[in-house]
């Protein structure tokens, strides 16, 4: 710790976006009257981030050339019974990596609305939430205690849900955004849980100290079962992060998601927050160490994902689906590295795929609106005519994301292989083998995008909705087009200057960085990794030669052949044999209607889940509330009353001489107790 | 032989149970129903009086000069009842007495 | 056997008979009757009990007052003499098992409780009138109660008059409160008219038909 940060000045940090957000959220909107326009609603905002992005970057530097480290409190919340609730910050080179990461694709995002959402309504809104995303953001990461970390989970959660439904008069829209919050709420029950178990046996939600109890955590067991309670508390986090992270069987709601517009998709759905749930275990590390079986567990859950998502993404036809499958698959890379106890190479891969993955979706959107808002492959082709940038960059983006040597992608992929063959925990050889095929997979559905937007036929005016679409966006649009024109342009300078500034990381960072970041001091402080079980980190570092020399090595192993492999395929099938793809769908068509329900999962949750909780609510409504309470409790207290009254009712016959007779007998037997068993 | 206290109390116990059986037995009559009331108090009054000549005690006999009055009083007013009964029923009858009832 | 024992059955048995008459009399001015017999009776065994006052006061108060009430009632009400008796032995084994109940009950609280065979106790002295002692008795220690005793007659008086007073049906009687609350919309009605209004023409048609059926009367 040689030098320590301002408190202020990492303040400004999330502050400055949160004044961009509600500046734009109260004046820009009807809520507060209108007052401010799209140009001064956009400049606010963009020069909100752009500070946090550049004081995030000025820390970075901190944090790496001068070891500056910050844990301190900024304000106390309250005190209850010994439990301190606090806002405060902890910057280190975790912290610090994600912050840039954050502003800058936040950053791009920002510019890049300008030109997407121009025709659209609710612009203003739209900046005030993408910038308010960014606070809730910047407020997990660089938070130092699991409230504010779950207070930042929370928000970001929201924000999710107010952008996926921003375009709430579409009926999918809204059923996505339920979806996605409910989904995350599974989750969140169980991170809740695992926060309140740290909270009850540690007595403190500050990282630092909870962490410096974690020795004696480790010794527990679960009250009343002979489990360890750190595992319990691991697989409770970790249940959480599958439902921010998307993993599998809580993935549901990320290809749901892409009902929101595409820079939100790119901002949220890839780059930052479902990587809430990576960089929330990379945290926990010291936790997660202490428990083989839920690292186990997370291997395994990795795994499914990585490979099974993979496969959904072949056969999809939208090409913002195929982006989001293909980010669930690499979440669960990122969770397979986590499994494999190398925090830093998932939190290495978070950080390239940030950038790939968020290049891949911001060239889409420019595709789409290119397309005019055509969102099917199908019906495109031929587009790298028109729109050469975003050609170039998706070109780039997708060999970044198939592990080409040199790419930032093929350093972090096949680093999290090489992690993953070392580690001998359960699972790791059923994770070693997904992973692998997976990078087959990627490559093939990457590639078949790729082919069937930028290359082949024009197949514009083949499209059966087109005239449609046209119609309805020509009445919201100003381009000044004639009707007739279906090619596609490229897209204003806002929208590729994104694009171009997020392809430059997806080719270099990866070069640059992995030494420092993997093998290096970046994450010493941060990063715990018990080095004696698990030693899958150290293996790795022995290995490890030089950027230059794992390329090179690079192009003899397992992972190279099979993206070839894929990418070769991808050719075949789509541009030398189209018909090939068809006669394959019809062979194979169970598999394929398995593909197509998403291994009816959908179907499960709404149909047996949710239909069965709405059966058992219905149930407990006709039966235990309206049969049993106000039934038989309530309303049969009364009938009760009734009938009996109007038993002892007969008693009331009017006649004086049975009144008499009563009081006769009452004495009777009084007399009788009185005299004779009394005496 | 001697009178003693148990000649005077079974006297008025058998003047009450006589009384008694003047309520169930009067059915349709309810002026002998008031004089079996009547005879009710007497067969009480009895018995206050034997105890206070037997037990050389005053206070019984107080109380029996308290319970004619009561009694007169509850005559009268049962008396009253009776006419009004009679005027809007034109009969005596304790059978048709049974609007009160539940 | 003494006189005094003797005296004493003979006026329980008159008394148990009387009393057995009223219950089962047809006529109920026959059972009034027969219940002054039995106060009689009663009043004389109190007698024995040397409870000379209130022997008396049985006689004047009970038979002279309440029982000459009861008569005046019996014969005031027009009462239909052959239906009182219907349904009479029906109720009788009711009425026998009630009896018997009750006789029960007395046996047992006699036998048990109390030392029935000892002399009667002396009173203060042998020549103290009983109507003296229950004087100072009265007037000392059970003032109130008299008191109280008296307001109840009072109540009874009113009772009796309050409910069965029947007012005239050609009184001229208003309530006092309906009086006071009268207000002068009830009584007057103010009507708006013209003051002045010309006279009606008057009809000469009839005055005409009236001159020639005159004119022809004459003629």
């Amino acid at each position: 710790m040689s030098a320590t940060l301002s408190a202020s000045t990492l303040l400004a940090v999330p502050m400055a976006p949160l004044v961009g957000a509600a500046l734009a959220g109260i004046f820009g909107t009807k809520f507060g009257g209108n007052h401010i326009g799209r140009k001064i609603t956009h400049s606010l905002t963009i020069l909100g981030v752009f500070v946090a992005f550049v004081i995030s970057a000025l820390t970075l530097k901190s944090v790496i050339v001068d070891g500056a480290r910050f844990n301190q409190t900024l304000y106390e919340w309250m005190v209850v019974g010994g439990l301190k609730m606090e806002v405060g910050f902890m910057v280190d080179g975790l912290t610090a990596m994600m912050m840039c990461v954050v502003t800058f694709v936040s950053l791009m995002v920002h510019i890049y609305t300008i030109g997407y959402m121009e025709e659209d309504e609710g612009y203003n809104r739209f900046f005030a939430y993408i910038s308010l995303f960014t606070f809730s953001m910047l407020m997990l990461v660089m938070s130092n205690n699991m409230l504010q970390l779950f207070f930042g989970w929370e928000a970001v959660g929201l924000v999710s849900y107010l952008l996926i439904g921003f375009w709430f008069n579409k009926p999918t829209a809204i059923f996505a955004n339920m979806k996605a919050f409910l989904v995350n709420r599974v989750g969140d029950f169980g991170f809740i849980l695992g926060i309140g178990l740290i909270a009850a046996y540690a007595g403190t939600l500050n990282y630092t100290e909870a962490f410096a109890k974690a020795g004696t955590l480790g010794g527990i067991t679960f009250p009343g079962t002979d489990w360890m309670l750190i595992t319990v508390i691991c697989i409770c986090l970790f249940i959480g992060a599958m439902g921010k992270s998307a993993q599998f069987p809580l993935h549901v709601w990320l290809p749901d998601s892409m009902e929101g517009p595409t820079p939100i998709s790119a901002l949220i759905h890839a780059a930052t927050m479902v990587t809430a749930g990576i960089f929330m275990v990379a945290r926990m590390s010291p936790l997660f160490e202490l428990s083989d079986t839920a690292l186990s567990f997370i291997l395994v859950i990795g795994a499914i994902t990585a490979l099974f998502m993979g496969f959904l993404g072949i056969i999809q036809n939208d090409i913002k689906r195929v982006v989001a499958y293909s980010t669930l698959s690499q979440l669960g890379y990122m969770t397979v590295a986590l499994g494999a106890s190398a925090y830093s190479v998932a939190v290495f891969h978070l950080m390239t795929h940030a950038f790939f993955k968020a290049l891949l979706f911001l060239g889409a959107g420019s595709v789409i609106i290119g397309m005019h808002h055509n969102q099917d492959i199908r019906w495109m082709g031929g587009v790298r005519k028109y729109m050469p940038i975003t050609w170039i960059t998706s070109l780039l983006g997708s060999l970044a994301l198939i592990g080409t040597p040199l790419f930032s992608g093929f350093y972090s992929k096949d680093s999290i292989i090489e992690a993953v063959k070392e580690s001998h925990l359960w699972g790791a050889n059923f994770a070693y083998y997904a992973v692998l095929i997976g990078v087959f997979v990627t490559a093939f559905y990457s590639f078949r995008m790729y082919f069937l937007v930028f290359h082949g036929k024009e197949r514009y005016d083949q499209n059966p909705d087109a005239h449609h679409d046209d119609h309805h966006a020509h009445d919201d649009h100003g381009h000044g087009h004639g009707h007739d024109d279906h090619k596609p342009h490229e897209s204003p300078w806002v929208v590729w200057l994104p694009l171009v500034l997020l392809a430059i990381p997806s080719v270099v960072i990866g070069f640059l960085t992995i030494h420092p970041m993997l093998y290096g001091e970046f994450f010493k402080d941060a990063i715990f990794v018990d080095a004696t079980k698990h030693h899958a980190m150290k293996e790795l570092e022995e290995a490890f030669h030089g950027a230059g020399a794992m390329a090179l090595h690079g192009l003899q192993t397992m992972p190279f052949w099979l993206a070839l492999a894929g990418v070769a395929l991808s050719y075949y099938m789509y541009m030398v044999n189209p018909a090939l793809p068809a006669a394959i769908k019809r062979a194979f068509g169970p598999v394929y209607r398995l593909l197509e329900n998403k291994y009816y999962l959908d179907w499960i949750n709404e149909n047996i889940i949710a239909r069965g909780a709405r059966a058992l609510g219905m149930g407990l409504w006709k039966g235990g509330d309206q049969a049993l309470i106000d039934g038989a409790v309530v309303n049969g207290s009364w009938k009760l009353v009734g009938r009996i009254s109007g038993v002892v009712r007969w008693l009331q016959s009017g006649y004086i001489y049975h009144y008499a007779f009563a009081m006769l007998l009452g004495i009777f037997v009084l007399m009788t107790y009185f005299v004779w068993f009394k005496r | 032989m001697t009178l003693t206290l148990g000649h005077f109390l079974s006297l008025g116990a058998m003047l009450f149970a006589l009384s008694v059986i003047g309520i169930f037995l009067n059915r349709k009559n309810l002026i002998v129903l008031l004089m079996a009331i009547e005879l009710m108090l007497l067969a009480v009054n009895m018995n206050f009086v034997a105890f206070s000549h037997f037990l050389g005690d005053m206070h019984g006999q107080i109380f029996v000069f308290f319970i004619l009055t009561v009694a007169a009083a509850e005559s009268a007013i049962g008396l009253a009842l009776l006419v009004l009964l009679f005027r809007n029923k034109s009969n005596i009858n304790v059978d048709e007495l049974n609007s009160l009832k539940g | 056997m003494d006189v005094k024992t003797g005296l004493f059955y003979l006026f329980a048995a008159v008394l148990l008979f009387a009393s057995f008459r009223v219950i089962t009399a047809r006529n109920p001015v026959y059972a009034a009757l027969y219940l002054v017999l039995a106060f009689f009776q009663a009043s004389a065994i109190w007698l024995l009990l040397r409870a000379e006052f209130l022997a008396i006061s049985l006689v004047l108060v009970y038979v002279g007052a309440v029982m000459v009430l009861f008569l005046f009632v019996v014969m005031m009400l027009d009462i239909n003499v052959d239906s009182l008796r219907q349904g009479f032995w029906k109720h009788f084994p009711l009425a026998a098992a009630v009896g018997a109940l009750i006789a029960l009950e007395m046996a047992a609280v006699l036998m048990g409780g109390f030392r029935l065979g000892e002399a009667p106790r002396a009173v203060a002295a042998a020549n103290s009138s009983n109507t003296l002692e229950l004087g100072k008795l009265l007037y000392s220690e059970y003032l109130y109660p008299l008191e109280i005793a008296a307001v109840i007659l009072l109540v009874a008086i009113i009772a009796a008059i309050a409910l069965t007073l029947r007012t005239r049906k050609d009184s001229k009687y208003v309530d006092p409160a309906d009086q006071v609350r009268v207000k002068a919309r009830d009584r007057v009605r103010v009507v708006q008219m013209p003051v002045t209004r010309a006279a009606e023409p008057v009809v000469e048609a009839p005055a005409e038909a009236a001159a020639p059926a005159a004119k022809e009367n004459k003629a």
